[in-house]
Formats: structure tokens, C-alpha cells, sequence
């Protein structure tokens, strides 16, 4: 066994910021273990994706090229994986924690008798590698037993893709074995959903409604607040799914990604899919009546109390310094 | 369509979680449990499921005693019976272990679908469906907001980043991961509860499905998150608090 394996995913033909972010990861794992940090890029045709990556301070860059590997599906991408990982032995595989890899890499892990250790936010000597638990309000500590490859997913932002370091990268091409028959799903082209008339990514002052307004009856209070600022008005995912304010104004992983600066969490506890979506964000403020809310984690200033008293008071309080 | 369900029991939403003495979960004493959220999405998707082309729901579930509120739930929301693996040491296990529990508790029941919820609130890992896919032979697909049943499967609308979506067709047997929001969930009815009470529930042991429990990936210390920022809590009544607020976004952040 040796080396440590990053798996390099794309976006609109070019390397995707998180897989930058899991090259940085895959090249501190080395640092902490003493192993050689490489890369593979998965697809029909790799060798740009592969250009792009042989320039990081990998040893070696392997394109894992095969026709039926043009569109991304679980079959074929874990077929090709296990292949090549029973070829090359890695001590350590890592991912970025994108929707994709968690639709193939536990099934991957599984496979070859493992367990992926997902949405890793750290790595400490061992290693032992941290992953938030109860919606972010803990983290737990995870050590990887046995003699198989340890999978480890990392979290969107958990390392910094300019951290990358740069380098020259040998590439080479693995050919993996894959009949047709052995991909029994068929994906369509991405689309988006309902035409995005919110931009969220450009407002400048955002004030976020989350489970805690309880009724949306409610939501006016949040809005009354935002007009009042001249603001946007943004969601966390419960309030979208309960068809209270509509899906484009959903803020998180699934949702839009902001980067204002002010956001104003009102009621929101900070689920990790939430936070990925506002991590942006110059100033954050929170209110919430759990003082142990994830979201007070991330906020520069916070208010402890009652929504429906704080947010009519702070409206009021906007208003007068406007005057 | 014979449809199984595995749903999951986490500490409720708002539960003030503990850390217990021993570091490696949290106090178990004392909290509230609840049906894990995208598992209702996911049991819900079923009950319409069933309501369209006829068949049967069966819940499945792992976990200790305190579960069967939650199984009942299910079954007065609309599931005809469920299966209820006895396991107290579900926290040790890892998301191999369960996934293995539960696959071979489905396996005899020869379901044409299996649907969960795409994660659980409480450990997040979001891979039990996709390994009891793997382990049962099936394809799967993930994070899928509707279901429809066409001649030859099914064709799912499965969720990708930052406001995209993709259609994908799959053969059944299948397993599908629902992520929540896609249906308006019921609630169960006073006749439904009332019905629930005569259903069938029937329990296994972890010890009788012979699944080994050794974990690969061992969760070894829990531990309160590390700040990522000093935040200033301002005090006083909401009147005072809101305009301490006020002054320091106008003259500390200068946000305003």
C-alpha cells in the first residue's frame, strides 16, 4: 500500500473549487503522514482536466479515461474506482464532499469492506479526522482501523483551495473495464429549477428566516425588517420546503450562495448546509433564543431572545437611525 | 408496489444535547426523540407512492426499546406494518454496520423499492441508503425530490448544488435516498392512530439478522465545536439589545 489519492471532480470543463480544496487537504494529509500526495481525474476525455492538475505539487496525476465515463453515474464511477484502487493500493483516498461524491463513494467504500469518513472539517496527528455531528453542534473525532484504504470526504471551505501548493505532476492514463449492461442508471443533462429571478449572490444586506419564526404568519416581521435595512430576503431550507417564502430564496448548499456585507440570521440555527451558503458573509448577526445555536459559532454579534420581541425592536431601532 | 421504509429515531430538534462522561456520545438521558426529518419526506413519498399504484408500506427501523413511538407514528401516518431490528448498540456501529443490519432485513422481503431519507439529523453521514443499495446489488440514486413509476422503473428528480437539478432512470429493485421538501407531509389522523395500534410489528434481533458489528471508521471523542469567531452578545431587554445592535453595525462593522 502507499500514497494518498485525491479524486479531482470538474465544473463547466474546468477543476472545481472544492476539488482545489480537496488537493490542499490531500497535500496536508501527506505533510501529517509522510505519504505522497497524487490525483485522479474521472471522465471520457481528461486530458485538460488533467493539464490543470499536473500543475500542483502532486506526484503523479492518472486519468482514468474510459467512453462510458462521459456522464457521471454511480455504476460506472465506483466500477472505475475500485479498479483502480485494487491496482494502486492507496493508503488514504480523498474526495470534496460535493452531491455527487456522496452518491457514489460510500458505495465505493462499502465495496472494498470500508466506511467513508465524510464531510471532514480537520485532521489532527494519528490521524484522526473531525466531522460535525448534531446539525454542527458537536463534533466527533474518527480514526480509520483495519488495512483497507481510508476514504475521507472533505467539507465545502474546511480547506482553502489557494492553499494548493504548486508543483509539475507526471500524468498517465489507467483504463478501466466497463461493459454497458453494469450501468443500470440513466442521468439527463443538469437543468435548472424555476427561472432565478433573486439574486442573492449580489445583495449586499441580507436578513435570513429560519425555523425559528414557527408560523408564516410570521414572516411578515422578518420582511418588515428587511425593508427597513433595504435588504434581501433570504431562507434557510425548512422554511423553503414548507412553501413559506419560495425556493430561490433558499441560502445554503442547495440553495444560493451569499457573500454580503451584512447578513442577519433571524432564527436560524446553522445547520452545516446553511452556513456553507453564507460563509461569504463580511458581518453575520444572529437571533436566536438557543444560546448554544451553531449559528452564534460564526457571528460576529448576537442577540439571545424571543424573535417576535427583537426583530420588531430592532426594526424600530433601523428606523430611528435612519432618521 | 411492495415499498420499505427505513426510517431512523434522532434526538429531537431543539433538544439540548449533553456530551456524556465518557466523550464518545452524548447523554442519552432525559432527551426527547423524534422521526428524523428527511425520513418522513421519504416515508411520505411512499404513502403517495402506494396511494397511485396500490401495494404496501413497511417501515423499517434499528434501535433500542424507546423506537416504537416512532414506529407507531409511521404506521398511524399511513404504513400497513412495520420491522423493528432490536440493537441497543446502534451508536457503536458505523455506516457499514447498520447499513449491513438493514440490508439483511430487507433482503427476505424482496421489496421492489426501498426508500430512506437522505440523511440523519444527528450524525449527518447521509450513506445508509446508498451502502444498502450496494450491499443488496441495486442501483440507487440520491437526494431525489420525486418519484414517478413508468413501464419500465422509475424516473427520479434528483437535487445537485446551487439551484440545478437532473433527471434519472433506473430499473427496479431500487434504492432511493429523498431529500426533504419535495411532498407536503401528513400528519396521521385520530382514526389512523387508532388503526396503528392493531398493525403488525414485527421484531428481529441484531443478534438474529448474524451481521458482524466491528466498526471501520471509529468515532473516538466528542467534543464542543472550537469558535470560529469571538461574538459579541448584546445584553439587555430587545429594546436595548436592538439598539446596542444598531450602533455597533453603523460604527464598529460600519455595515450600515
Amino acid at each position: 500500500m502507499s500514497g494518498i489519492w485525491v479524486v479531482v471532480e470538474e465544473r463547466d470543463g474546468r477543476v472545481s473549487r472544492n476539488s482545489w480544496e480537496a488537493v490542499a487537504a490531500g497535500q496536508k494529509l501527506a505533510a501529517l503522514t509522510g505519504q505522497a500526495a497524487n490525483a485522479v481525474v474521472i471522465g471520457a476525455q481528461t486530458e485538460p482536466l488533467a493539464a490543470e492538475v499536473a500543475a500542483k505539487a502532486l506526484a503523479k496525476v492518472v486519468r482514468i479515461e474510459h467512453s462510458l465515463l462521459a456522464a457521471y453515474t454511480a455504476d460506472g464511477f465506483t466500477l472505475a474506482l475500485q479498479q483502480f484502487i485494487e491496482a494502486e493500493k492507496p493508503y488514504y483516498v480523498v474526495f470534496p464532499h460535493t452531491y455527487q461524491v456522496r452518491d457514489y463513494a460510500p458505495k465505493l467504500a462499502a465495496r472494498l469492506g470500508q466506511v467513508l469518513i465524510g464531510d471532514v472539517t480537520a485532521f489532527a496527528e494519528g490521524p484522526t479526522f473531525v466531522r460535525q455531528l448534531m446539525q454542527g453542534r458537536l463534533n466527533g473525532s474518527y480514526r480509520h482501523s483495519g488495512n483497507g484504504p481510508c476514504f475521507v470526504s472533505v467539507q465545502a471551505g474546511a480547506f482553502r483551495a489557494d492553499e494548493a501548493q504548486a508543483g509539475t505532476a507526471a500524468i498517465s492514463t489507467f483504463a478501466p473495464t466497463i461493459d454497458p449492461a453494469q450501468i443500470r442508471t440513466k442521468p439527463s443533462e443538469r437543468f435548472r429549477g424555476a427561472a432565478q429571478t433573486v439574486d442573492l449572490g449580489a445583495a449586499q444586506l441580507i436578513v435570513g428566516v429560519g425555523r425559528g419564526i414557527k408560523d408564516p404568519a410570521n414572516i411578515p416581521i422578518a420582511q418588515e425588517l428587511a425593508t427597513a435595512l433595504g435588504a434581501e430576503l433570504g431562507a434557510s431550507r425548512p422554511i423553503c420546503d414548507n412553501g413559506w417564502l419560495p425556493m430561490e430564496r433558499q441560502i445554503g448548499s442547495s440553495g444560493q450562495t451569499i457573500s454580503p456585507k451584512l447578513y442577519l440570521a433571524v432564527g436560524i440555527s446553522g445547520a452545516i448546509q446553511h452556513l456553507v451558503g453564507i460563509k461569504g458573509s463580511q458581518c453575520v448577526v444572529a437571533i436566536n433564543k438557543d444560546p448554544d445555536a451553531p449559528i452564534f459559532e460564526v457571528a460576529d454579534y448576537g442577540i439571545v431572545g424571543d424573535l417576535m420581541e427583537v426583530v420588531p425592536a430592532l426594526t424600530e431601532a433601523v428606523k430611528a437611525a435612519k432618521q | 408496489m411492495k415499498i420499505i421504509v427505513a426510517i431512523k429515531q434522532v434526538p429531537e430538534r431543539d433538544a439540548q444535547v449533553r456530551i456524556d462522561a465518557a466523550g464518545k456520545w452524548i447523554e442519552e438521558s432525559g432527551l426527547q426523540y423524534a422521526l428524523n426529518e428527511s425520513d418522513a419526506y421519504a416515508l411520505e413519498e411512499a404513502l403517495q407512492l402506494k396511494e397511485k399504484h396500490g401495494g404496501e408500506v413497511v417501515v423499517l427501523t434499528a434501535g433500542p426499546e424507546r423506537v416504537g413511538p416512532t414506529i407507531r407514528e409511521a404506521l398511524a401516518k399511513g404504513a400497513d406494518r412495520a420491522i423493528h431490528i432490536d440493537c441497543a448498540d446502534l451508536g457503536s456501529r458505523d455506516a457499514l454496520g447498520v447499513a449491513k443490519l438493514l440490508a439483511a432485513a430487507v433482503k427476505p422481503e424482496n421489496p421492489d423499492l426501498i426508500l430512506t431519507g437522505l440523511q440523519s439529523d444527528d450524525l449527518g453521514q447521509g450513506q445508509t441508503g446508498v451502502i444498502v443499495a450496494e450491499l443488496l446489488g441495486l442501483p440507487h440514486s440520491s437526494l431525489i425530490l420525486h418519484v414517478e413509476k413508468t413501464d419500465t422503473g422509475l424516473t427520479v428528480k434528483r437535487e445537485l448544488e446551487e439551484g440545478w437539478f437532473q433527471t434519472i432512470e433506473l430499473p427496479l429493485p431500487a434504492v432511493l435516498t429523498i431529500q426533504s421538501g419535495g411532498n407536503k407531509l401528513r400528519y396521521a389522523t385520530l382514526m389512523g392512530i387508532k388503526r396503528a395500534k392493531t398493525k403488525e410489528v414485527r421484531t428481529v434481533t441484531a443478534t438474529e439478522l448474524a451481521v458482524d458489528s466491528a466498526p471501520v471508521a471509529i468515532l473516538e471523542r466528542v467534543v464542543l465545536p472550537q469558535k470560529q469567531k469571538s461574538t459579541q452578545i448584546l445584553p439587555g431587554n430587545p429594546k436595548e439589545a436592538a439598539a446596542a445592535l444598531v450602533e455597533k453595525l453603523k460604527f464598529e462593522a460600519r455595515v450600515l
